[in-house]
This record gives structure tokens, C-alpha cells and sequence, in this order.
């Protein structure tokens, strides 16, 4: 039992990152922009994030200077694969590569430097009142730090937005087919920068949670491939933020499971477990498309480029 | 001078695409309370000028007045601001939400609150008697609902100014009544309703006014009343022109293709066609009547050898052809022409030129390991010659870029020049003008008194009246009947469309 406690509460903490990055990536190809750069803008959010908090020692400065680079880097895709109509796969892939670069360039006087006493001791884990002695529930949900807990919150409020108010309606309208958005009125251009640039300063809010919080030091590729995890997470949550927590806690669990295994005396090299997300997301998409269900198709114009007087 | 304003008035309205010009110099002048049609043949200028009044283009010049106002309209938004809907020729729809949903697109405010938004809309839909079902999503809509939903829409935004570009196109005679109907109480409530089609019948029915233009320009506007068919035609396509479409009668020869209990499930696991049985003869034209997707697609690509058949027979000179593949048919030496209702998808490979797609039906039969593209040059010279295909080249030039008749006409022509015995077309004429629709129908003719035996599925039902010798009448997937072309109207085949029967040549009706 504490074994499984133990591991699950781990697994929230280490599916955050995950969760904060595919949001953002929903976010994104909910409008029709599927954006590659998610670990590129991951990094750009960690080194921002570890930066600031360096030398403010501020946590809200170190998230908001997170937040800002991964939006700048959703700024860099968006201008060229909405405004430009550039190919999304290249535009996402590039960003990715200038991300990781411009991390590395960035962060390389701060290498092994600890995250400052004052933003460990903000980010410490501040059990709920009440829900946080909840059997089982408690210690893996409630006992947790206030950025896990800001993504708990985010979920609800993304939930809300997309699948209830009319923002969210004309959002999801402008993934599936901007000529009828455009036609209904609905501003296409504007819809696709404010998500994809909303989808960006999450990713960036991932990759500072993992050098502030989780690391929590800056070392060179903190990301270590998670941003294609969330790429992966995405399909895998059917575009659905609710869906999106369940994967990214599961994803998460699945990237120490061999570790906790080892704890446990069981001996399975963590490679080989490294694997099982890309291969449950491999089931999880041929389940998918066999299904031919509606409500879990990807939106219908995502990577295609749109231009009103298309012909 | 005449100081009246018009309430719609676009004057000088100029519009190139590339090289294209699409509107050149266009004047239009709509009034309130009429419905005004807009009539010229495909290219013409109709849906490009509709489409700069609702704002999805900006003209190069010209300048669009409302109630003598003058107006610039940059996005969909400044028209629908200003109380103008528009109903596409393709529908500007999301086909995964609710009707419900659609409407309320692109409205302003925050929470969405269904249940009273709805009762909003329900009761639009009954002031006008518009059949949407509000929960239903648009995918499993039929094509009739679809377009109820998007005139809802715009009835819902409460707007004046109506366009309707060829609304009719894929509606039965009945479900065009009911249109007409709506349009009529829209005109009564002081709307203007522009009305884009290319059918004389109805624009002579339902319109106050028209315009016609040609090539890009105004050609005139006239009263409704005060002209004719055989006018507008003549200024529509600028000479004077032979309307009347002509059968061939003949004796039709030998059964050719015998169809029977032919049942095919799409992956989904809907039926697609039901125990599909009918005959084709040598020497005849038998058209396929149905409402969009009703299954004819699914019989031509059945026949064609292209789609899965769950169970049935087509015994064609005592082969199955349910149990073959296209290549087999062609090795058996069955002549047999699919022309497909996706011409560039299907029939033609869009980026390459004429040579190359007249070669992929050859080369199969040439020997070694080198393309010999002679006889392909020739046949493509030949068949440019025979169909009057305008190309700036048959070879370096990609099929893509020709006008819709243009590739009709090159698939046709393919088709045709390897002398099949069995032809089936799914709507050859689909977006073309009338001089080609006129060429098309020619050589069906000609084929048939080749005793080719002719499978043809076209929407408009006039024609198929006009051209079978028998038409067969599809209906979500079943033959509802196979009647004679001779003795039959358009009411009732429109019925037999919806899936109900109507007994003998007669005009009797059964109830229901």
C-alpha cells in the first residue's frame, strides 16, 4: 500500500511536466496548429524559468519569465505557420531545434546550480486541508506542491472554457473548419495566435517545473524528451483536457516506473520502460482510428494552413 | 436622373485571381422585398460576386453601396454586421456539432447556456417552418437539412440580405418547393433574397428579377415577367442555342450487365446498397436518379471493380465482376469505362499532363522496360481535337489547371477512345457549362448508338428525363424502381427519391 502511494504521488509529480505541456499543445492543434515545438518550447520555459528565479529568487517572477519564453517561442511558430502558412511539421521541428539550442547557449554558466532556498521552500509540498487526509486520495493528490495544485486548476478552467463557453465553441470551430468559422464571423487569425500562444506559455510553465520544482537544478536537455511524450499524450488524450491529466499522470508513472521497480527489488531496465508511453500511445491511436468515432477524431483542418481566398 | 437608391447596389466591381478574371466590371442593383436571381453559366462571375458581398473577398475596385451607404467589407464579419447571410454552395458548416451548436457560432458572450438559446432558435425555425433538428449532428444530417440549418443560421442573426448560391443543386423537386416557399415568406417579411442557379425553370418560377452574367461581366437585367427562357439562354451563353436535349431511339441490343441482390457495407457497418438488382442492355442509356449519397457511388465503384461487394452479383459475358479487381477486368478483355464522380481524385492524377494520364491506362499493355509515349502523344492530339479540349499544351501541362469542362472532357475522351462495351459515368456534367453539358450528352449518344451499354447518374432530373431510355431510381441504398424515361415526371421521380413508390407510368400516387 505505501509502496503504491509512494509511487503514485511520484508519478503526479513526475506527469506535471507533461500535463502542463500537452494542455498547451491541445490548446494549439484545437485550432488547427499542430505545434512540433513543444520541447523546444519546454526548454526555453525551463532556462527562462530557472534564470529569473536565480537571480529575483521570485517564484511567481521565475513562472511568469517561464510563461513569456514559451509563449515568444509560440510567437516564432505562429507568425510563421499562421501568418506565413508555412508547413507546420518543419515550422514546430525548427522551433524545437532553436529551443534546445538557445536552452543550452543560455543556461550554460548556470550548469549543476540549485534552484535558490526560497523558491524550494514556495514550491514544498503544502498538504489541503480536509481533502488531504483523505485515505489513498490524500497523500497522491493533496499532498502535493501549489504548481501541481495550479495544474489541477488549469484543468478545470480549460475543461470549462473549451467545452462550455462560446469562445470554446468557436475555438473548436476553427480547428475543424475555418472557412465556416471565418464565414460565421468567427476571427480565424486571431483565434489561432491567442491559443497557440496560450499553448506556448504552458510549455514553457512544463519546462520550469522541471528546473525549479522536480530537478530541481539546470542541467544541459533538462527536458530529456518529454515534449514528444506530449506530443504522443495529445493524441492519446482525444484532443480532451480531463483525458489529458489521466495520461500525463499515467505517462508520467510509466517514466519511473523502473527506478521504483529497482526500489522494489524488481530488476527491469528503465530503456526498455521508457518505451511503454510511444508504445501505448502506438495502441491507443490504432484503437482510435478503428473506432471512426466523431468525438475523437483529431480537429478536421489540423496542420493545414488557411487562407480565405482559397480557391 | 433618377434619384431612387437601391438597397444593394455594387457598382464597378472588378476581381482577378492570378491571371483569371473573375469579375470585370460588374453592376448590380437588388431592391428590397424581391428575390433577385444572379444566372450565368459556371465561371461566370456568380459566386465570386456573392462572395465579395459577404466579405470572404475584397474586390481589386469597384464599390458596394447599402441603402446608399457606402460599405467596404474586410472579413465575413463587417457583412454579417452589416445583415448580410449567405448560404455557400458548399455549406459552411462544422460537421461534427450539433445544429444548435452551428448557429450559435461566432456569437458574442461568455457561458453558453443551451437551453435558452435553443428555445430561441426553435422558435425562428417555426416562424419560418425550417426542419432542423436542433441535437442532431451535422454529419448524420441529409444534404435537404443541411441547408435548412444554414439559412437558420443566418435567419438566426437576424439578417436582411439573403444569397443562396445554388441552393437547389442538390435538392429534390419536392424539398425545392419548400425552399421556394421559405424564400417567398423572406421576401414577404421585406428581406432581399439573392438567388444564384444556373436552371431557367426556376429562376423563372420564383425570382422578381435577373441578372445575367458572362464571363466575368454584366450582360443585363431584366424582369422576370417580361422575358423568357429562350431569351436568357441566349444571354447567358451569348448565341442562340439549341436547349432541347435529344434521344436516340433505337432497339436496344443484348443483356449487357446483369446486377443482382448486390449488397455492399461501408467500414462503418452502414449499408450502403441493398440487395441492388437491375439490368443494363447493349445499346441503351440507363440513368441512376437518388438524392446525394444514396448509394450510387458505391454501385459505380462496385461495378468498376474499385469497392468491396458484401454479397450479389454483376454477371457481365458470364464473369462475376463482384470477385475481380480493376486490372483482372481489364485482362479478361472486358471493355469496361468507369468515369468517376471525383474526376481529379479518381479518374485523372491532377499533376501530370494529358500524355502521362492517357499513358497510365496504356502502358500496361506495352512491352519492356521503357515508356514508348508516341501513341499517347497521338491519342492525346486526337482526342484534343475530336472533344475541342482548349490546353495551352497536351504535354508539360498539369490536368489540374484546366477548366472542369476541359478535364471532363480528357477523362471522357480516354475513356471513350478504348472502345468500351459497358460505360458508367457519375455526373459527367457536374460544374459545367451548358455548350460542354450539350458535348457530353452528344457523345453518350454517340456510344450508345455504338451499342455501348450506358450507366448514367446525374442530379438533375430533366436531363436524365430528356437523355434515358430507362432511369432507375436509388433511394438510401435500394432500387426503388426502374421506369421508363418515356412516361414518367420529375414530381414523380422526386417521390421515388425519398423512398416511396409510385404505381404505373401514370401519375397516380400512392399515399404515403
Amino acid at each position: 500500500m505505501d509502496w503504491w502511494i509512494g509511487f503514485l504521488s511520484a508519478a503526479v509529480v513526475a506527469g506535471t511536466p507533461l500535463l502542463f505541456a500537452s494542455l498547451g499543445g491541445i490548446l494549439s492543434e484545437r485550432v488547427g496548429n499542430q505545434n512540433l515545438g513543444i520541447e523546444g518550447m519546454m526548454l526555453m520555459g525551463a532556462v527562462s524559468g530557472f534564470i529569473v528565479a536565480v537571480k529575483t529568487s521570485s517564484p511567481i517572477l521565475a513562472m511568469l519569465a517561464a510563461a513569456l519564453a514559451g509563449l515568444a517561442g509560440a510567437f516564432i511558430y505562429g507568425v510563421l505557420a499562421i501568418t506565413f502558412r508555412t508547413n507546420q511539421v518543419v515550422s514546430g521541428l525548427t522551433l524545437t531545434m532553436f529551443g534546445t539550442g538557445l536552452a543550452s547557449f543560455l543556461g550554460k554558466p548556470y550548469v549543476s546550480m540549485m534552484t535558490p532556498q526560497a523558491i524550494k521552500s514556495f514550491f514544498a509540498s503544502r498538504p489541503i486541508p480536509i481533502l488531504g487526509d483523505i485515505p489513498f486520495i490524500g497523500p497522491i493528490f493533496f499532498k502535493q506542491d501549489i504548481f501541481i495544485y495550479f495544474g489541477y486548476a488549469l484543468v478545470i478552467v480549460l475543461g470549462f472554457y473549451i467545452y462550455k463557453t462560446r469562445q470554446g465553441l468557436n475555438m473548436r470551430a476553427v480547428g475543424q473548419n475555418p472557412a465556416a468559422a471565418d464565414a460565421a464571423s468567427i476571427n480565424v487569425t486571431l483565434y489561432k495566435y491567442v491559443h497557440v500562444l496560450l499553448g506556448g506559455a504552458l510549455c514553457g510553465l512544463g519546462g520550469a517545473y522541471l528546473s525549479l520544482v522536480y530537478v530541481p537544478s539546470w542541467q544541459e536537455n533538462i527536458t530529456a524528451g518529454l515534449g514528444w511524450i506530449a506530443v504522443a499524450l495529445i493524441i492519446f488524450a482525444t484532443w480532451n483536457p480531463y483525458k489529458a491529466v489521466f495520461g500525463s499522470y499515467l505517462f508520467g508513472g510509466l517514466t519511473i516506473l523502473g527506478f521504483r521497480l529497482q526500489g522494489a527489488g524488481i530488476h527491469i531496465n528503465q530503456y526498455l520502460v521508457d518505451m511503454t508511453p510511444y508504445v501505448v500511445t502506438i495502441l491507443v491511436l490504432i484503437l482510435v482510428s478503428q473506432g471512426h468515432s466523431v468525438k475523437n477524431a483529431p480537429p478536421k483542418s489540423l496542420g493545414l494552413p488557411y487562407f480565405r481566398e482559397e480557391r | 436622373m433618377d434619384n431612387h437608391t437601391a438597397y444593394i447596389e455594387m457598382v464597378g466591381i472588378t476581381k482577378t485571381f492570378g491571371k483569371v478574371i473573375a469579375n470585370h466590371d460588374i453592376n448590380l442593383q437588388v431592391e428590397k422585398g424581391e428575390i433577385h436571381a444572379l444566372l450565368g453559366e459556371n465561371g461566370a462571375g456568380k459566386s465570386t460576386l456573392m462572395n465579395m458581398l459577404s466579405g470572404i473577398y475584397t474586390p481589386d475596385s469597384g464599390e458596394i453601396y447599402l441603402e446608399g451607404k457606402k460599405v467596404s467589407f474586410n472579413s465575413p464579419k463587417d457583412s454579417i454586421d452589416a445583415g448580410i447571410g449567405m448560404v455557400h454552395q458548399h455549406f459552411k458548416v462544422i460537421e461534427v456539432m450539433t445544429a444548435a451548436e452551428n448557429v450559435l457560432l461566432g456569437q458574442k458572450g461568455g457561458i453558453l447556456f443551451k437551453k435558452e438559446e435553443k428555445k430561441k432558435i426553435a422558435e425562428i425555425s417555426e416562424r419560418y417552418h425550417l426542419q432542423v433538428e436542433l441535437d442532431k449532428v451535422v454529419n448524420d444530417m441529409s444534404v435537404g437539412e443541411k441547408q435548412n440549418l444554414e439559412i437558420l443560421k443566418v435567419l438566426y442573426r437576424g439578417e436582411k440580405i439573403l444569397i443562396l448560391d445554388e441552393p437547389t443543386a442538390v435538392l429534390t423537386p419536392q424539398e425545392t418547393e419548400k425552399l421556394f416557399q421559405i424564400m417567398r415568406r423572406m421576401k414577404e417579411n421585406g428581406c432581399a433574397v439573392l438567388f444564384i442557379s444556373h436552371k431557367m425553370n426556376e429562376v423563372m418560377e420564383i425570382t422578381d428579377r435577373v441578372t445575367v452574367l458572362r464571363k466575368g461581366t454584366t450582360i443585363k437585367t431584366l424582369n422576370t415577367k417580361e422575358t423568357n427562357p429562350q431569351e436568357l439562354t441566349e444571354l447567358m451563353v451569348g448565341h442562340k442555342m439549341d436547349l432541347s436535349i435529344e434521344r436516340v431511339e433505337q432497339e436496344r441490343g443484348d443483356l449487357a450487365l446483369k446486377v443482382s441482390d448486390l449488397t455492399v457495407v461501408a467500414n462503418d457497418g452502414h449499408q450502403k446498397l441493398k440487395n441492388v438488382a437491375f439490368e443494363l442492355y447493349f445499346g441503351e442509356i440507363l440513368g441512376v436518379a437518388g438524392i446525394a449519397g444514396s448509394g450510387q457511388k458505391e454501385l459505380c465503384e462496385a461495378i468498376a471493380g474499385l469497392q468491396e461487394v458484401k454479397s450479389g452479383e454483376i454477371m457481365f459475358k458470364g464473369e462475376n465482376l463482384a470477385k475481380l479487381t480493376p486490372r483482372k477486368i481489364i485482362e479478361l478483355g472486358i471493355h469496361m469505362s468507369f468515369v468517376p464522380e471525383d474526376r481529379l481524385g479518381m479518374g485523372l492524377v491532377a499533376g501530370m499532363d494529358m500524355v502521362d494520364n492517357l499513358l497510365l491506362k496504356k502502358y500496361q499493355k506495352q512491352k519492356g522496360l521503357f515508356l514508348d509515349k508516341k501513341p499517347a502523344i497521338e491519342q492525346a492530339q486526337k482526342i484534343t481535337d475530336e472533344l475541342e479540349i482548349v490546353t495551352p499544351g497536351i504535354s508539360n501541362y498539369p490536368v489540374k489547371n484546366l477548366s472542369g469542362g476541359n478535364i471532363q472532357k480528357v477523362l471522357l475522351g480516354r475513356e471513350l477512345d478504348l472502345s468500351p462495351e459497358v460505360l458508367v459515368t457519375a455526373y459527367p456534367v457536374r460544374g459545367l457549362d451548358i455548350n460542354t453539358c450539350h458535348k457530353i450528352y452528344d457523345l453518350l449518344n454517340e456510344s450508345k448508338k455504338d451499342m455501348v451499354a450506358v450507366l448514367f447518374i446525374n442530379e438533375d432530373l430533366d436531363v436524365l428525363i430528356d437523355l434515358c431510355d430507362r432511369i432507375m431510381v436509388l433511394s438510401n441504398g435500394e432500387v426503388i424502381d426502374v421506369v421508363d424515361a418515356h412516361n414518367i415526371t420529375k414530381e414523380e421521380i422526386g417521390l421515388m427519391m425519398l423512398g416511396k413508390r409510385v404505381k404505373g407510368g401514370d401519375s397516380v400516387v400512392s399515399n404515403n
